[in-house]
């Protein structure tokens, strides 16, 4: 392998055989057909994106390539020869590498510790490669600093070392800049350039297309499970790789600008928390209100205090008497009361983990939607009234196109972005006054996607205050109105949305805009 | 490097309906192959130990008036602790609130012993009601105020329970014209619950009240939103909060339905066949009681029948005593068991094998 650090996109190696080659690959599960009759060929030394929507089945075939489930049907040729890959360990041993959208790092111990886990050797000799491999391919990361204080990107970086230092042909790596900060991004694709001039293949799985287009020199479409297109992004448009992703063109969001003059209906003052968890990241003195008819939007790489923020306005973190002014709802002083009360007053919220806190796993949709929904009449002298519970389930299963067999079906069997929108819609139809929503549309495809912000602009504009709390700066940019940036805890003043734009916004989320700025508490 | 286990225990994706009829079915049987071989190593003939423990017991009006009087307790209680169980909070000390329930219902009849009133025996399933909920009361508070652990707390409240009724028929409700024995005066006959089924059946009217709880035990688990939230918050507590239902509120409601039941039940025995205030008044009903919730599902119909199956045993259990020659503790044995195999069953009904490598994968 000739080392060659000016490979420009489109310019792969092509030599003999594909490194892996997929043919006819077909998995079946017990309610869908999650892949069918996929062909996909990697060669070496060159980046080939998997695109495709949430559950268009491009979990499934990573799963398979590495070894997790056994295709039903088709044959997998690693280097030209027909393989079984039967669990991961076989796929590692083959040269297959993977990074997941979870890291899956212990926190406590530091990074050398956690790569002796899994790579054998010293911990010095271990840490001497971690400099070596990190100095090589862009990837900087101490090998004696604890996982805990690592920013998300030097624990993607952790996570490539860990690949790497198994030598793997091919690393396969899933929605790797979901999680990233924009400016972290550029980084991750010199990093992934360099090891693709070594010879490295890489298996790039994504659903955004201008990434794909400037960083993969093939890709492979996949829509319900089957494979839609091969094509070279450099020479497709987005307009063409969209329709092949979703069979249309990309959704657009109609938002109109919001009223300015609608009474405050949440306010936050000086609010802190002070959970001794040192894993966990403490408010910081943050203020913000949110008015009717208007989008809030919350900025920040997951981790800067996000996390408490909602727990506190939801109610499921309270403070003492005292401080009951520091949350206020409607003019109501509610910091000291539960989530229960709270949506008394007509407080919605949806919460970014949906299985096991948004929703009761084992439990029918229709028991979910009492969960919160027992306000819309679903009760009466203390007993369940089921016709009105279920007929909010079957609406809100309408509304929102939510995939599944009915309102009887659990919570548990529906897929995540499912799930997501059930939530949502639940949250939606209780027309609440002030609506709190985290990540509404991680998971979710990207047509129901648009329909979710659709929903909550229509929502705005019938005089619902939403605070919108999100990672993705091109949904915070749609739908909000002003924008709030978190860091540390503390938050910046909220920005007009509509001039300002995603550089700044960008910057100010990696904490590389001027202190001052932060330490002006906003309002 | 990588440890590959053959086999791993997988969560089911959804519970199976089967397995609600299966469990219970699966686990008497492995008793029973279990019961069957132990009892010939101990030298009595097993088809004659098995007879005595299962068959007997329903074959005269009087053996199954025995089985009625024993079910009768474990199902009111199980009923109780079901609900608790089902909310995730431990009461284990049904046993010490039942204690605690007879020695304060026996407070009238001890007191008013010639009395005939008609009001003598309502006012004792008032007062034993009340004084379970008492006794478990303390464990809410102490859980709730201080964070003790109930397991713990309702355990040695037990023990408590214990020693009080002990010094207090030594002592203070010691019958004064009883020789010394320790026990309290007779309850005249407004003090009891009518027997029925014939002349020296003991079976009597307080089954009615374990059917009124098991009713509303019934209605409450499948209708009520009370119990929906408890049921949230014992399945997935963060959703609890996330909705705002109150923890405290579940250890509360729990702990005091369990206590009320296991309360309700020490009535039972004093009023019932025992008729007086005694050192022993019940053979561990209130521990028996959470085998009963667990084998019977913690479903108000399901403890039913766990409830007679177990009266079943305690009664077969001494009849083999006198016709199989066995030990005494061979109907503990049985229950230990019973307990034993539910829980290694109930594994399967929640857990499924698989010949699978352990993935690192997020589902």
């Amino acid at each position: 392998m000739t080392s060659n650090p000016a490979v420009q996109v489109g310019e792969a190696p092509r030599n003999g055989a594909p490194l892996l080659s997929l043919s006819g690959i077909t998995k079946r599960y017990p309610a869908v057909v999650a892949n069918e009759n996929i062909d996909l060929d990697v060669s070496a030394g060159e980046i080939h994106a998997v695109l495709g929507e949430n559950g268009a089945g491009k979990s499934t075939l990573m799963k398979i390539i590495f070894g997790v489930a056994q295709p039903d049907a088709g044959t997998i040729y690693w280097q030209g020869h027909p393989v079984r890959i039967d669990s991961p360990a076989h796929a590692r041993e083959l040269g297959i590498s993977m990074v997941f959208q979870h890291f899956s790092l212990f926190e406590a111990i530091t990074v050398a510790e956690n790569i002796s886990l899994t790579v054998p050797g010293t911990l010095k000799e271990l840490s001497r490669r971690i400099r070596e491999t990190g100095q090589e391919f862009g990837l900087k990361v101490e090998p004696a600093a604890l996982v805990c204080n690592l920013s998300v990107g030097q624990r993607q970086r952790v996570e490539i070392i860990r690949c790497l230092l198994q030598e793997p042909k091919l690393l396969i790596l899933d929605e790797p800049t979901s999680v990233l900060p924009p400016p972290n991004v550029e980084q991750l694709f010199e990093t992934l350039r360099r090891l693709v001039a070594k010879g490295m293949s890489i298996l790039y799985i994504s659903h955004k297309l201008e990434e794909i287009r400037s960083l993969c020199h093939s890709a492979t479409i996949l829509r319900q499970g089957r494979v839609s297109g091969h094509v070279i992004p450099a020479e497709t448009s987005s307009h063409a790789l969209a329709s092949l992703m979703i069979g249309r063109d990309l959704p657009k969001t109609a938002h109109p600008p919001a009223r300015q003059d609608g009474a405050v209906r949440l306010r936050v003052a000086n609010l802190s928390s002070h959970d001794p968890d040192p894993h966990i990241v403490n408010i910081d003195d943050l203020s913000l209100e949110v008015r009717s008819g208007e989008i809030l939007g919350i900025a920040g790489v997951s981790g800067n205090g996000q996390h408490m923020l909602s727990k506190m306005l939801s109610g499921e973190e309270v403070l003492a008497p005292s401080e009951k002014h520091r949350i206020e709802l409607m003019g109501t002083a509610v910091a000291h009361e539960n989530a229960g009360r709270r949506r008394n007053l007509g407080l919605s919220f949806v919460p970014e983990e949906r299985l096991g806190r948004g929703a009761v796993p084992p439990f029918s949709l229709a028991d979910n939607s009492l969960l919160t929904g027992h306000r819309m009449g679903m009760t009466g002298r203390g007993m369940v009234r089921n016709q009105p519970r279920d007929a909010f389930t079957d609406q809100c299963i309408a509304d929102m196109n939510v995939v599944c067999a009915g309102s009887k079906s659990n919570a548990a069997s529906l897929s995540g972005g499912n799930l997501q929108k059930f939530i949502v819609g639940r949250e939606i139809m209780m027309a609440p006054k002030v609506l709190v929503i985290a990540q509404p549309t991680w998971g979710i495809d990207v047509g129901a996607a648009a329909m979710v912000r659709q929903k909550l602009v229509d929502l705005r504009d019938t005089g619902t205050a939403i605070l919108l709390i999100s990672e993705e700066l091109e949904e915070l940019f749609e739908i909000s109105d002003r924008i709030v940036v978190m860091f540390k805890g503390r938050a910046s003043p909220a920005l007009d949305a509509r001039a300002t734009d995603a550089e700044t916004i960008g910057r100010m989320m990696i904490g590389d805009i001027a202190a001052p700025l932060f330490s002006e508490a906003a309002q | 490097m990588n440890i590959r286990q053959p086999f791993v225990l997988v969560p089911r994706q959804r519970q199976s309906r089967i397995a609600l009829i299966a469990v219970p079915l699966v686990t008497i049987s492995l008793t029973v192959i279990a019961a069957f071989f132990l009892f010939a190593g101990l030298g009595a003939d097993p088809g004659i130990v098995l007879y005595t423990f299962f068959i007997e017991p329903l074959s005269s009006a009087y053996n199954l008036g025995e089985v009625l009087i024993k079910a009768s307790p474990l199902i009111l209680i199980a009923q109780g602790l079901a609900i608790s169980f089902r909310a995730k909070v431990w009461n284990i000390g049904a046993e010490g609130q039942l204690i605690i329930g007879a020695i304060c219902a026996s407070l009238i009849p001890i007191y008013w012993s010639h009395s005939d009133s008609m009001l003598m025996l309502p006012g004792m399933i008032l007062i034993g009601a009340a004084a379970g909920m008492v006794w478990a009361g303390i464990a809410a508070l102490l859980r709730t105020r201080f964070n003790a652990s109930e397991v713990i707390v309702t355990l040695m409240l037990t023990e408590i329970a214990r020693q009080l009724l002990y010094f207090l028929v030594t002592g203070p409700l010691r019958d004064p014209m009883g020789y010394n024995f320790p026990q309290s005066v007779l309850f005249p006959s407004a003090a009891l619950y009518p027997t029925f089924g014939g002349v020296g059946v003991r079976a009597n009217l307080s089954i009615f009240i374990t059917l009124a709880v098991t009713i509303i035990c019934w209605v409450f688990v499948s209708k009520s939103f009370a119990s929906f939230k408890l049921l949230v918050g014992g399945t997935t507590p963060a959703a609890a909060r996330y909705a705002g239902f109150l923890p405290k509120q579940a250890v509360w409601i729990s702990l005091l339905i369990g206590g009320a039941v296991a309360g309700l039940a020490g009535v039972g025995e004093i009023a019932g066949p025992i008729g007086k205030l005694q050192r022993i008044i019940s053979p561990g009903y209130g521990f028996a009681a959470i085998i009963v919730a667990f084998l019977g599902g913690l479903n108000p119909i399901g403890i039913v029948f766990a409830g007679m199956l177990m009266a079943v045993v305690y009664v077969g259990g001494d009849n083999s005593l006198v016709t199989a020659n066995i030990p005494a503790s061979a109907s503990v044995v049985f229950q230990g068991l019973l307990l034993v195999f539910y829980l290694a069953t109930a594994v399967f009904a929640r857990y499924e094998i698989r010949r699978a490598p352990p993935p690192l994968i997020p589902a």
